[in-house]
């Protein structure tokens, strides 16, 4: 990923910046750009999301590539926020203990780097709350 | 008066037990860990680095506390371990609490009281009015080399401190320093590990600093160590803060609850602080807190804390961030091989 793709999504990473259609109530994470069940009628504003949710299903990955060789093995879930959107994530829990309907908080961490000289990238993955 | 509005605490899950360590270079763990008077360490997960213990340190204070981001007006992070060599730590930290971008921000190092440092500007610049908060963070993921002295207790974590005018949790009556050129440990630009002087990293190092700004400060507040209900000291081992104490005459039970050091090891910037924060875990209103930090190279900050009634009121919500007790027991034991992994000691391809 580019510094700047990276740049320009980074307070919906590290704040968990979403939105909210304010006609419907739906929450959007991440961030759309107009509310698909009412269209043009939507109100779209800004929403920071609480940071809590659960698992609705997660995967064990045990073989990945680059960045994420070394933290395998990890799980990679579903996550519905209170407010009721969904993102795909990587939960930091014993890979043991998961488990669908799991409560989760998000956390600050490293997501990734551009090799030793390159950017460090950092945003919200969620831990078992 | 100037002073703590908020605190939080910052500690990784995963611990190495100090026998461990001692295993694998054929040490006697046992006397190891107890000469130094630490049992466990505590190491970060894969993911995490000193801008992501900052973060969660920071946030942890803000949780604690309805502070409007925008009354923050500045963000200090100090640390001998930031992961740039140049691009703050302390912009990052800013961001991820929603502060920037009306704030000044830096990154500080001065060895293990960087953090204390990040203080002491915060509150200079609270009490001359140029901000209305500034947050004041010591964190750190210390580096040891293998198989050195210092392998057995550089440890990961960290705490913050919004420093703030109004309403504060904690009245900080003073502070003062005491500062020298001295060489007892450094790391030059681009060595991964530090280098020390061994047997001269105490007398003419730790105790001739802390013991000369306690000193300092019991002299300028016409106090005696039993004025104080508890006292923390920088804590790179259980050994040196409990030896400065007894020089000073603060007793065991006064500096115990901010002994951190023992399950947690030695988190260099984020010591002392993490320190305070397990005495302010438990303070109350009218406690009068004494702490001193310790940096190589080297220099003492020495604080008079004295708690108020704020800390039990709706303005402020302990339990809505963990202790530094909570911290220290959700953990997760390691072996030496996982901790190498951890520390970034298994070297992949890029
Ligand atoms: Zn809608």
């Amino acid at each position: 990923m580019s510094v700047a793709r990276f740049w320009r999504k980074q307070q919906n990473r590290y704040n968990l910046i979403g939105n909210q259609c304010t006609v419907c109530g739906k929450y959007f994470y991440p961030p759309r750009g107009f509310c698909p069940v009412c269209r043009r009628d939507g109100k779209i504003v800004e929403h920071q999301f609480k940071g809590t949710g659960k698992v609705v299903t997660f995967s064990i990955i045990r073989s990945s590539s680059g960045n994420f060789k070394l933290l395998t093995p990890y799980v990679l879930a579903i996550i519905e926020l209170d407010e009721g959107s969904r993102l795909t994530t990587h939960l930091v829990c014993d890979i043991d203990k998961v488990y669908i309907g799991m409560p989760v908080k998000r956390v600050f961490r490293k997501l990734g780097e551009e090799g030793s000289s390159g950017a460090i990238f950092y945003g919200t993955k969620f831990v078992p709350a | 008066m100037v002073g703590i509005i908020s605190y939080g605490a910052y500690i990784p899950r995963y611990r190495i037990k100090i026998e461990e360590i001692a295993r694998v270079w054929g040490a006697n763990g046992t006397e190891i860990a107890r000469g130094l008077g630490v049992f466990e360490k505590a190491l970060p997960d894969m993911d995490e680095d000193t801008i992501t213990i900052s973060v969660e340190a920071a946030r942890a204070a803000m949780a604690r506390r309805k502070v409007d981001p925008a009354d923050i007006g500045a963000v200090y992070v100090g640390s001998e371990s930031h992961p740039y060599a140049v691009k703050p730590t302390a912009v990052t930290v800013g961001e991820a609490i929603g502060a920037t971008p009306v704030m000044t921000a830096a990154d500080y190092e001065f060895a293990c009281k960087a953090g204390t440092a990040a203080v002491q500007t915060s509150m200079g610049l609270v009490k001359s009015g140029m901000v209305n908060c500034a947050v004041a963070v010591g964190a750190d993921v210390a580096q040891g080399e293998p198989g050195d002295a210092l392998e057995y207790t550089a440890a990961a974590g960290g705490a913050a401190l919004i420093i703030g005018n109004d309403d504060p949790i904690a009245e900080i009556n003073h502070t003062c320093s005491f500062t020298t050129d001295t060489p007892d440990f450094w790391r030059r630009e681009n060595k991964p590990y530090p280098r020390h002087g061994g047997r001269f990293t105490g007398e003419p190092a730790y105790f001739k600093h802390v013991i000369g700004a306690s000193k300092m400060m019991l002299e300028k507040m016409g106090t005696k160590p039993s004025d104080y209900t508890y006292a923390v000291f920088h804590q790179p081992n259980g050994k040196f803060p409990t030896q400065a104490a007894s020089m000073l005459g603060f007793s065991m039970e006064q500096i115990k609850p901010g002994l951190a050091v023992t399950y947690l090891g030695n988190t260099y910037s984020g010591a002392s602080m993490v320190g305070l924060s397990a005495v302010l875990d438990i303070a109350k209103p009218g406690d009068r807190i004494f702490m001193t930090s310790y940096g190589s190279g080297s220099g003492s900050d020495s604080f008079d804390i004295t708690v108020t009634d704020v800390i039990n009121s709706d303005l402020f919500n302990r339990d809505a961030a963990p202790t530094v007790s909570d911290l220290l027991a959700d953990k997760k034991i390691v072996d030496y091989a996982v901790y190498a992994k951890h520390k970034g000691k298994v070297v992949m391809m890029e």
